[in-house]
């Protein structure tokens, strides 16, 4: 089943290998491209339907969503859009250890592309859907820390008309306070308490409708190929390892990452991520609360108001598979964090759910150490590598970076 | 107590190491448990840990990583006569790794002439998985237990 087929050599990349290392570096196993092909972006299925928001492809839905998502309007100082964390030029992340919203979180900001292919977003999985995600900032107090009313006077004063097309009408907001929502602040809060309970119903639409809008907006922005997808797509299509697309060092990276350093368990098919929750013993972050990730995120999710289970998802009722099986009360999930993708992960630093190792060659490092983990159990074993291998694996990564795609002028604000 | 288990398993071998495997490591973590023969690998029919059933998974095309998939599981008894009525609960993961499943995976339905539907499978990772069936039904409660290859 492993029968070796030898590729053949391209001189020119690989002159200043040994004669020896020149034909390792060449050689692939078919099992071994079967998995290098399973890692790149030819494999990647179309984008998944999204049954719990009905707008999410519809462009009218896109380009609002994209208005909002720059709109610094949406915060309690006017000064913090989704933009502000997620930016555009820096694949939608902002490069911080800990995100800067009105206050400081306590994680590290995620990049938005491909995201629309996770069953669950945040670190911890506390929510199950791209637009349900987006309103969790919007009302957290270190983040956007305003309040769904004041969202809806948002959308009302400056985005009615789009609003109205993809949504139909917005509720008369006239009697509706300025600052109102289940927040932290206290007045906020209090205003919130004290509405009818049919004019919150109809204000939550509305912010569950920003939501919906945002998300229609990120699932627009995708990954485009990198070094590596174009090295398997020619691997794959001619039988051959290109020359010139990868050096030495990467290939030999590759080979690491999907043998004897073993990432590929956890960071497999063609987003590097199995979509699912690790503890692999990251330290408690420098500033950051002691966090027990995923176990605390499964319960969050479950009861989430915006989850597909929610009056505010457009899921057919009964249909949210995610939900029904999804893992409760679980030891191994105590400080376990989502699998990161690693697409543009070297632009990325620095690492982990509170950016608590600063490189990637700490990250390898770390990996091989397979230190204790604060809370609960680590997954990891340790991994006996040498420092040439380690600096293959970070220049395997490094080949991972490419562009991001989406609809004209998708990737910029909009004047 | 990890020694111990790892003493267990030196002198267990085949289907027995599976078992072991799958009751004492999955939740506990367990990094140097190896694989059982290929001969133990597949989706059956296989036997019960006490002989009272035998199962074969019925996947629904090809089994996937990542996916969220349905099965049908056969279930019969010693004889090969069909198991209705049985309760089945649904477990596995992968024993090198130490970790369970990334779903609750149950049966949802019973479908007749021994088959039932299970729900909510997934695999998040390639590589060695152990799924399990504590079936209890008309001649008593016995286990199978399924070495996977994903």
């Amino acid at each position: 089943m492993k029968r070796q087929i030898l590729v053949v050599a391209s001189g020119v990349a690989l002159a200043a290998a040994t004669a020896e290392s020149t034909e390792w570096s060449t050689q692939w196993a078919d099992g071994e491209v079967e998995t290098l092909a399973s890692l790149s972006l030819d494999a990647l299925e179309p984008l998944p339907a999204d049954p719990t928001n009905r707008y999410a492809d519809d462009p009218r839905a896109a380009a609002l969503g994209r208005r909002i998502f720059f709109d610094t309007r949406l915060s309690s100082n006017g000064a913090v859009s989704c933009a502000t964390c997620h930016e555009p030029a820096r694949d939608f992340q902002d490069g911080k250890a800990l995100a800067q919203g009105v206050g400081t979180t306590d994680r590290r900001t995620m990049p938005i592309a491909g995201t629309a292919y996770s069953p669950f977003l945040f670190w911890d999985g506390r929510k199950d859907s791209q637009w349900s995600q987006a309103l969790g900032p919007l009302e957290s107090p270190v983040e956007h820390g305003g309040s769904r009313a004041q969202y809806a006077h948002v959308i009302d004063a400056g985005y009615r008309a789009e609003y109205e097309a993809v949504f139909g009408p917005l509720p008369d907001l006239s009697a509706v306070p300025r600052t109102a929502g289940p927040v932290a602040d206290p007045v906020a809060s209090a205003a919130w308490a004290s509405m009818p309970e049919s004019e919150r119903e109809s204000v939550t639409r509305v912010f569950a409708n920003i939501g919906k809008a945002i998300a229609a907006y990120e699932r627009t922005i995708r990954h485009a190929p990198s070094r590596f997808d174009r090295y398997v797509h020619e691997l794959t299509t001619t039988g051959r390892a290109p020359e010139g697309v990868l050096t030495d060092d990467e290939v030999a990276g590759a080979r690491l990452f999907i043998g004897k350093a073993g990432c590929i368990n956890c960071h497999n098919g063609p987003l590097f991520t199995d979509d699912y929750f690790h503890n692999t013993g990251v330290p408690v972050g420098r500033g950051a609360p002691s966090d027990i990730g995923r176990h605390k995120g499964a319960e969050q999710v479950v009861a989430d108001e915006f989850n597909c289970r929610s009056t505010y998802s457009d899921a057919p009722s009964g249909e949210c598979p995610e939900l029904d099986y999804i893992v409760l009360d679980s030891d191994e999930m105590v400080r376990a964090f989502k699998t990161p993708s690693l697409r543009n992960v070297a632009a990325r630093a620095p690492y982990m759910h509170a950016g608590q190792i600063a490189t990637l060659e700490d990250v390898v490092r770390h990996y091989e150490r397979a230190p204790r983990s604060p809370a609960g159990q680590t997954e990891l074993h340790g991994l006996r590598l040498s420092n040439r291998e380690i600096r293959q694996l970070v220049a395997f990564l490094e080949s991972l970076s490419g562009p991001l795609s989406a609809p004209p002028s998708f990737l910029h604000e909009p004047r | 107590m990890k020694k111990g288990t790892k003493r267990t398993l030196k002198i267990a071998a085949g289907a027995l190491a599976a078992l072991i495997t799958v009751g004492c490591m999955m939740h506990m973590g367990m990094p140097h448990a190896h694989p059982p023969a290929e001969s133990e690998f597949g989706m059956g029919p296989r036997r019960s840990t006490s002989g009272a059933y035998t199962a074969s998974i019925i996947p629904n095309g090809e089994l996937a990583v990542r996916k969220l998939q349905t099965v049908r599981v056969a279930v019969a008894d010693s004889a090969g006569a069909p198991v209705d009525g049985a309760t089945i609960v649904v477990d596995g993961g992968m024993p090198q790794h130490g970790h369970g499943l990334p779903t609750q995976p149950r049966v949802t339905r019973s479908l007749g002439n021994g088959e039932y539907l299970v729900e909510g499978l997934r695999f998040n990772m390639g590589g060695w998985w152990v799924l399990s069936f504590a079936v209890d039904g008309s001649v008593g409660s016995d286990t199978i237990t399924f070495n996977l290859d994903l």
